[in-house]
């Protein structure tokens, strides 16, 4: 009896699946911020081991990616925004999405660890520990402030990337970590605004749902302004060149304004007009930080070349 | 039923056998990358040879 028979399943996971899991939009931030971070740190390193070191930074954010997926399936299947990821969607099993996640961090850690120090490995570690279980299992479903918790575990890779060229932090890694933590409230409850359905079916408490639509637009507002204090404050540090200044004063009054566009608004208005001025903001706000850490390293990379 | 060579279920895994092949290559080849940049920037060469080795006695010299 030689006969080999297939047993049909209905989908078998494609790869493309399994790398949806380590959510690659954010992992392309990551990417971004870690390297401006490993590049503005004074200390030179080899450019292969410094492209070594932000795949291992990308990896471990991808592999805390799986392991929100797996925990979060049952709320992801809920909301409209997150509905068609792989496990909710029935393409990958949620087991699959743990054993990805546990495997990925695991190798992340040990490889920035052997490519640069084992002081940048351990904070990777602690990013994915606290990206996985302190904001994923713990935070994100009971308190309202879950955005900014994990706003600090979107912030910490520009970190990772400074303590990976230099073995260690100082002030201006925790600029970097500052201007990333207090962007990521206004930009997420300006979405939660124009997304409003989407968190009250599946339960999770953001502040939309369980403090009003006014007390969000009142947060998004002290958010930005000590944001923006925050950003052209960097200017003054070691961190700031003459190319990060002009960029901090425009971006920052730009973004400002359309803080205090939305904390005028009332819901009438916004409902008045499709929420235009939040979504401008939602969308403003990738930008910003975008130019923010681009100018930095621009700044970086004439400072390098000796031009001023 | 014999299995022919190109079976339906090959097709279905194609895209996942390419995938995983090409990652494992492509890590490879970074493990190398990082090994011929650490070994020429002069990092640890030593490696076991079963002799003792200067470099792995303890120190046995009297204080001065």
């Amino acid at each position: 009896m030689s006969d080999i028979t297939a047993i049909d399943r209905p989908y078998d996971a494609r790869f493309g699946d399994y790398v949806q899991l380590l959510k690659p939009r954010v992992m392309s931030l990551v990417v971004f911020t870690a390297m401006v971070g490993l590049l503005v740190a004074p200390v030179p390193m080899h450019p292969f081991l410094g492209f070594a070191a932000i795949l291992f930074i990308a990896l471990g954010a991808g592999a805390s990616g799986a392991l929100n997926m797996w925990w979060d399936a049952d709320i992801d299947a809920v909301m409209k925004r997150t509905a068609k990821r792989p496990v909710p969607d029935g393409r990958v099993r949620a087991d699959e999405a743990l054993a990805v996640g546990v495997a990925l961090s695991g190798l992340a850690v040990v490889m920035l660890g052997l490519t640069t120090n084992w002081f940048a490995a351990g904070f990777l570690a602690f990013t994915i520990f606290f990206y996985a279980v302190v904001y994923t299992m713990w935070l994100k479903r009971s308190t309202p402030q879950n955005i900014v918790i994990g706003g600090a575990a979107g912030a910490f890779p520009p970190m990772i990337g400074w303590a990976a060229a230099t073995g260690g932090v100082s002030v201006e890694a925790w600029l970097m970590f500052a201007l990333i933590f207090l962007w990521t409230p206004p930009h997420f409850w300006a979405l939660a605004l124009f997304m409003k359905e989407d968190y009250h079916k599946a339960g999770v408490p953001m502040l939309t749902v369980t403090h009003g639509r006014r007390a969000t637009r009142v947060h998004i507002l002290a958010y930005t302004v000590v944001l923006a204090l925050f950003a052209i404050g960097a200017s003054f540090t070691a961190l700031g060149g003459p190319v990060y200044i002009a960029a901090a004063l425009v971006l920052n009054a730009i973004f400002l304004i359309g803080a205090v566009r939305i904390w005028r608004r009332d819901e009438a208005t916004a409902e008045a007009d499709g929420y235009a001025a939040e979504k401008k903001f939602f969308r403003f706000s990738l930008l910003y930080l975008f130019l923010h850490f681009g100018a930095l390293l621009v700044d970086a990379t004439l400072l390098r070349a000796g031009l001023f | 039923m014999a299995m022919p060579k190109d079976h339906e279920l090959h097709k279905r895994r194609l895209s996942m056998n390419v995938g995983v092949g090409l990652t494992l290559v492509a890590f490879a080849a970074l493990m190398f990358g990082i090994t011929v940049v650490k070994i020429s920037n002069g990092s640890l060469l030593e490696a076991a040879d079963h002799k003792p080795r200067a470099s792995a006695l303890p120190i046995t010299e009297p204080r001065p």
